[in-house]
């Protein structure tokens, strides 16, 4: 919990808030042509809540943590760890699965309000040192355009990813075998495989959300 | 010999293959209580898989395995967890959990099978801990002590039950000769006194001939030979004999072909490519 969690909220919150200023300064460039800056914190807001927030965020905790978990399940398969375990006849998926997945569906989305924050904080930045608009009016503008189900829908796409992170990653681990060899093996497979499963999730889910109806 | 004549261990025509290998080739003994089976045998000859049918672990393509009277083969996985509290496991590495203390790792049975207070389980773990001369050491992790002290650990976790029958896997192997005569004075005392029986694979002559009171010598996976101790020493098979007085020369292959080995479970034969990866260009 502490590993997923707490030690990876200071990248979460980096992240976020480079995120928010990117995002402001491309939006500001391209609504400027088009006479419409105004709408700067419209779009930073409503991106991050509903597609960069929780897909960043799980970017950053597939590469950190799910990577670990695989690594860390590797070695303790390879080192007869979970056969020891077996032969104490203390289940491994009780006991070592089952903490990790709740972390993981805890901490996952509680990350992404967080780097949802940070994100809209990095949009202020920019609206407020660079653009011109003063405080009140950017909060204003981005609680206006934002509507609860947009922050609802990025919630649910984040508890979906924690749950294909993990799964991919104790799943990866627990599959090792052959040394430490298998063990690199199946941490590279468990990041790689867990981001094209996030990203394709991803795009499904969006399309039920905002594209169905 | 003390065994009271009750049967634990019956293992029954046990075959596994591993693809076309034949790695257990149809081997039938019994372990009364109280006894000590030591299992012996090469590098490679069968006895871990063997070690890992009878503990449940694997599961063998024909013939039957039974403790304490029960057939282990089709069990279900509780009924399984059932029969493993009764028994302890010492694994060669020690196996214990990088992320416990030792004092953890020794307490984990304890903390996961029973409902003793924190305070009744860290006088056990000390108790334990100072059977294997490792008192004080509670606090360090597993990779802060030697590979022998880790066994030791291991040793202590497989005892923390109580166990009516203990599992080891070449428990002397990178001990110094005290500590192995001290593990070996252990299991003794275990089996004289508490009738705990014992399954010892190792092939670690002078510790085997220490405590065992029966022996069985794998080879080719199957058995080439089985007695006592003396019957052992004394036996006429050229093989037995090279193996226990440890000689070069004899009629047992010094290298296991490629192909023999290609099934091995744990030994997986090296990628097509990598064959090619350091051959450089002739012509």
């Amino acid at each position: 919990m502490v590993f997923i969690g707490v030690r990876a909220a200071p990248m979460v919150a980096l992240t976020g808030f480079s995120i928010g200023v990117t995002l402001a300064m491309q939006a500001a460039h391209s609504l400027q042509s088009l006479g419409a800056e105004m709408y700067v914190p419209d779009l930073v807001m409503v991106t991050i809540l509903r597609e960069l927030g929780p897909v960043l965020i799980a970017v950053i905790v597939i590469g950190r943590s799910g990577s670990a978990v695989a690594a860390e399940l590797g070695t303790m398969k390879v080192s007869e760890e979970i056969e020891a375990l077996e032969v104490m006849a203390i289940n491994p998926i009780q006991y070592l699965v089952v903490p990790r997945f709740l972390a993981m569906l805890i901490m996952l989305p509680a990350l992404t309000i967080m780097g949802n924050y940070f994100g809209v904080f990095g949009g202020w930045a920019v609206c407020r040192f660079a653009l011109d608009f003063n405080t009140a009016g950017y909060v204003l503008r981005a609680l206006q355009s934002a509507d609860t189900w947009d922050l609802y829908s990025g919630m649910i796409k984040s508890v979906v990813f924690a749950w294909i992170v993990i799964t991919i990653a104790c799943n990866a681990g627990l599959r090792v075998e052959g040394g430490a060899e298998g063990v690199g093996q199946a941490t590279t497979a468990s990041v790689v495989q867990a981001l094209l499963a996030m990203l394709v999730t991803n795009a499904v889910l969006t399309g039920i959300f905002f594209f169905g109806a | 010999m003390n065994s009271n004549g009750e049967t634990v261990i019956e293992v029954t025509d046990l075959v596994r293959k591993f693809g076309d290998r034949l790695v257990i080739n149809d081997i039938s003994f019994t372990i009364n209580r109280g006894e000590t089976m030591v299992i012996m045998g090469g590098s490679g000859c069968g006895k871990s898989t063997l070690l890992r049918h009878i503990i449940g672990s694997m599961h063998p393509t024909s013939g039957s395995v039974k403790i304490f009277g029960e057939e282990i083969t089709n069990i279900s996985e509780r009924q399984m967890a059932h029969i493993r509290r009764r028994f302890g496991m010492l694994f060669q590495s020690g196996a214990l959990l990088a992320s416990l203390t030792v004092g953890e790792n020794v307490a984990l049975p304890l903390s996961q099978h029973t409902r003793k207070s924190p305070e009744e389980i860290d006088e056990i773990v000390k108790q334990k801990l100072q059977m294997v001369g490792l008192s004080g050491f509670e606090d360090l992790k597993p990779a802060e002590i030697s590979g022998g002290m880790k066994k030791r650990v291991g040793l202590a976790r497989a005892l923390v039950l109580g166990p009516e029958l203990l599992f080891s896997d070449e428990p002397t192997s990178g001990l110094d000769p005290i500590m192995t005569a001290v593990v070996d004075q252990l299991t003794l005392k275990l089996t004289h006194g508490e009738h705990m029986t014992a399954v010892v694979v190792t092939h670690d002559m002078t510790s085997a001939f220490r405590i065992a009171t029966r022996m069985i010598m794998l080879g080719h996976g199957s058995i080439i030979a089985h007695g006592t101790p003396d019957e052992i020493r004394n036996s006429p098979n050229p093989e037995v004999q090279q193996f226990i007085h440890g000689q070069a020369d004899g009629p047992i292959p010094l290298n296991l072909s490629q192909e023999e080995h290609e099934h091995h479970p744990y030994g997986r034969p090296r990628p097509f490519l990598a064959r090619f990866r350091f051959h450089h260009k002739t012509a």
